[in-house]
């Protein structure tokens, strides 16, 4: 836990070994893909991945072709991208092969193959 | 008292090569060793030496560490001029005023509709008073300053799981901790358990403090009574004439006690960000940003977003547009730029660098963290539960509680800070990806479980998650270990005529203070680049 003595120095006060922690915190308890992107994804990429500009900029995932390739949006949930960060540590095979088949079905996508875990497990 | 000045200067001097040989950092430690970041009487961070000759710099971005940067390098003869998507100066130096609004990237406006006076400081609220380099600022530019109360003994601490999930006094807590931990120890000593570890003069130097400090009885008991009463309260307190008191309090039973993890809250006066003195400016942090602001008028062109940013032999070009109502891009030239965007928006607008730096850029997350300010009625905290200031801390997600360190006694309506959600790790993306209704409504719900007077008192809110606010898209750079090894000193080095600067540049993770002390490491290097080219 070598991270945590640097994490201490924040203002904020990260130390993960500690205050008034919350049991498994680095696990996402959601199940399901719309209850991943609802309580995840829709921070960023905001309701129906319609996605958001200001300074800097959300993209769309909303008839995003870039889906088209299911590796794609499994690497970027499993490694981040950029200031996305990734959520490979804390979402199983499972949820992310869920979490990326809700979005390439919703949102005005429609892409017929689906991801299984092992996909995900494959690429991890 | 001779040559002191002199003896500053050369110190100083000393400072500036070690920061330039060592960066920040090295410098940091360096100033506090030589007790000079320290010292009361600091009077000017740095001296620019030499003739910058009236050569240009572009900074981009109007937050702490823009705003030092441009002081600094106007003083030192440049031509600045700064480019801020916002427009007002401060960045994450911001408050929230009755009668402000804020519109989130996802366009969801809250309007603040807080009493007159009210204020909410929705990112930074407090400054450890080793932060000379950001006090220093507050005081050159006459930003008042009064404490902040970080650790209060009648605060409370909560567990959901602990004590029938009723709140207990911060003093409560501590003694009981501090007693049945020296009761053990004691105990251990005087049965001669610890003779391996402790010879004869150690042994009752170790009994007579644990008896002191943990409220001991003759027999080494930590046991209810006027003793450690006096440590963690009474339930009537002394009083006067033939009035009851004092009738001393029960203490928490050790089992119960050990097995919660009320302990946790203990650690926070520990630290030495928190230990105090702390403070704040009178009337929200945004006091710093806004005095800047006024010092720098006619430096900062605000409203500019920008989009585009190149050097080539000649200097440096930066594109921006209208950050509200877009239009056509407009060009501003300068010899050198100092960059104080932060990386979360830096990824993604092209910059000709090297790739080192780009990696860099293009590494770091950013914390998710969450704020909600909440307005009562009136000051139930003070009035019912005499907590004047401080912290309340709980293991329901809001996690803090944060009464306001001014204005005690007042009557009607307060703002506190009712949820500080950044502890939790990945939960935080949980509680940043509600609605700012529903993040109210959570603090709410959660913040009646330890005053249930928040119901019937509350009157209106505001909440501020950290990855939709517009123009940091984050809270502040998540560096861990092994990223600060791979990425740090290429994030931090001038790349031709570019240096960054900002939190995110810093070993202070979000820290003003991260601020002051990257933008001052980075102009005094791109200054001395300057001079040599
Ligand atoms: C929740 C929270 C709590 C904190 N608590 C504390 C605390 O208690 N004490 C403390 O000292 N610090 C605290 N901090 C940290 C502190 O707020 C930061 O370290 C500091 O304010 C950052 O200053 P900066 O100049 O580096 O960056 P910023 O203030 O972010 O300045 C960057 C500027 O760049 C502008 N910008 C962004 N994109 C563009 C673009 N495309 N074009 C033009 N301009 C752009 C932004 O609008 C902004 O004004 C806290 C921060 C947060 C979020
Ligand atoms: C903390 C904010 C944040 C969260 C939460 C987040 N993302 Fe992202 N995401 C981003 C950013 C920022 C980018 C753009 C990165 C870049 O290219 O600069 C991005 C890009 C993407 C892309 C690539 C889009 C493209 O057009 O290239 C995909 C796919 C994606 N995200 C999926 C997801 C999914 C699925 C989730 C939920 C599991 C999620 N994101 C959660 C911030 C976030």
């Amino acid at each position: 836990m070598k991270a945590n003595t640097i994490l201490l120095a924040a203002a904020l006060s990260l130390a993960a070994t500690g205050a008034m922690a919350q049991a498994n915190c680095n696990q996402f308890p959601q199940q399901g893909g719309e209850a991943l992107y609802n309580g995840i994804c829709q921070d960023c990429h905001m309701p129906d991945g319609r996605g958001a500009e200001g300074a800097g900029h959300y993209p769309a995932l909303a008839r995003n072709p870039k889906l088209a390739e299911p590796g794609y949006p499994i690497s970027v949930v499993t490694q981040g991208l950029k200031s996305m960060p990734a959520f490979g540590g804390a979402m199983s095979d499972q949820q992310i092969a869920d979490v990326v088949n809700y979005v390439r079905t919703h949102f005005g996508n429609a892409y017929k193959d689906t991801v299984k875990p092992e996909d995900v497990k494959n690429a991890r | 008292m001779k040559d002191f000045a002199n003896e500053k200067w050369t110190r100083r001097s000393l400072l500036t090569a070690i920061g330039l040989a060592g960066g920040t950092a090295a410098m940091y430690d360096a100033m506090l060793s030589m007790g000079y970041a320290a010292n009361s009487d600091f009077s000017d961070p740095i001296t620019l030496q030499g003739d910058a000759k009236g050569a240009s710099v572009i900074i981009l971005g109007a937050g702490i560490a823009g705003m030092v940067a441009a002081y600094e390098m106007r003083k030192a003869g440049y031509k600045v001029k700064i480019l801020e998507f916002n427009n007002r100066p401060g960045g994450r130096n911001w408050s929230l005023h009755a009668g402000d609004s804020y519109t989130d990237i996802g366009g969801t406006t809250q309007k603040v509709d807080f009493a007159p006076g009210q204020y909410f400081n929705p990112g930074p609220w407090r400054l450890p008073y080793h932060h000379q380099g950001i006090l220093h600022y507050c005081k050159m530019l006459n930003v008042p300053l009064e404490s902040f109360v970080m650790y209060n003994n009648a605060a409370l601490v909560h567990s959901a799981g602990a004590f029938g999930g009723k709140p207990k006094r911060f003093r409560e807590v501590a003694a009981d901790y501090e007693g049945h931990i020296s009761e053990l120890l004691a105990k251990a000593t005087s049965q001669n358990k610890l003779d391996d570890q402790l010879d004869k003069d150690e042994k009752d130097g170790v009994l007579q403090m644990l008896k002191t400090w943990g409220g001991l009885d003759k027999n080494y008991e930590y046991r209810k009574g006027d003793q450690t009463s006096d440590f963690r309260g009474y339930d009537i307190p002394p009083g006067g004439g033939l009035m009851p008191g004092p009738v001393p309090s029960d203490i928490m039973p050790r089992k119960e006690l050990f097995n919660s993890s009320l302990w946790n809250a203990l650690y926070f006066p520990k630290q030495w960000d928190f230990q105090g003195q702390l403070f704040q400016p009178k009337g929200g942090m945004g006091e710093i940003g806004k005095a800047f602001g006024k010092l720098l008028d006619g430096v900062i062109q605000y409203d500019c977003k920008v989009t585009n940013i190149r050097q080539d032999e000649t200097g440096v070009t930066v594109t921006y547009i209208n950050s509200k109502t877009g239009g056509a891009p407009k060009t501003e030239k300068a010899d050198w730029c100092v960059n104080t965007i932060p990386v979360s928006v830096l990824s993604q607008i092209p910059m000709n660098v090297g790739p080192k730096m780009r990696a860099a850029i293009d590494s770091l997350p950013y914390l998710p963290a969450v704020k909600v300010g909440l307005q009562f009625k009136r000051r139930f905290w003070e009035e019912d539960d005499n907590i004047y200031g401080g912290n309340t801390y709980t293991d329901q997600p809001i996690f803090n509680i944060s009464y306001p360190s001014h204005g005690f006694f007042e009557k009607g309506p307060a703002v506190l800070l009712g949820a500080y959600i950044y502890r939790s790790g990945m939960r935080v993306y949980n509680f940043e990806a509600l609605s700012a209704q529903e993040q109210i409504e959570a603090a709410l719900e959660q913040g009646s479980k330890i005053h249930p007077q928040y119901r019937a008192e509350f009157m209106t809110g505001v909440a501020v998650a950290w990855h939709r606010v517009p123009w940091t898209l984050g809270c502040s750079g998540l560096w861990n270990d092994a990223l600060r090894e791979k990425h740090y000193a290429d994030m931090c080095a001038v790349d031709n005529r570019i240096v960054l600067a900002g939190e995110h540049c810093s070993r202070l993770m979000a820290w003003q203070e991260g601020s002051v002390l990257s933008a001052l490491d980075a102009i005094t290097r791109l200054h001395k680049r300057v001079m040599s080219a």
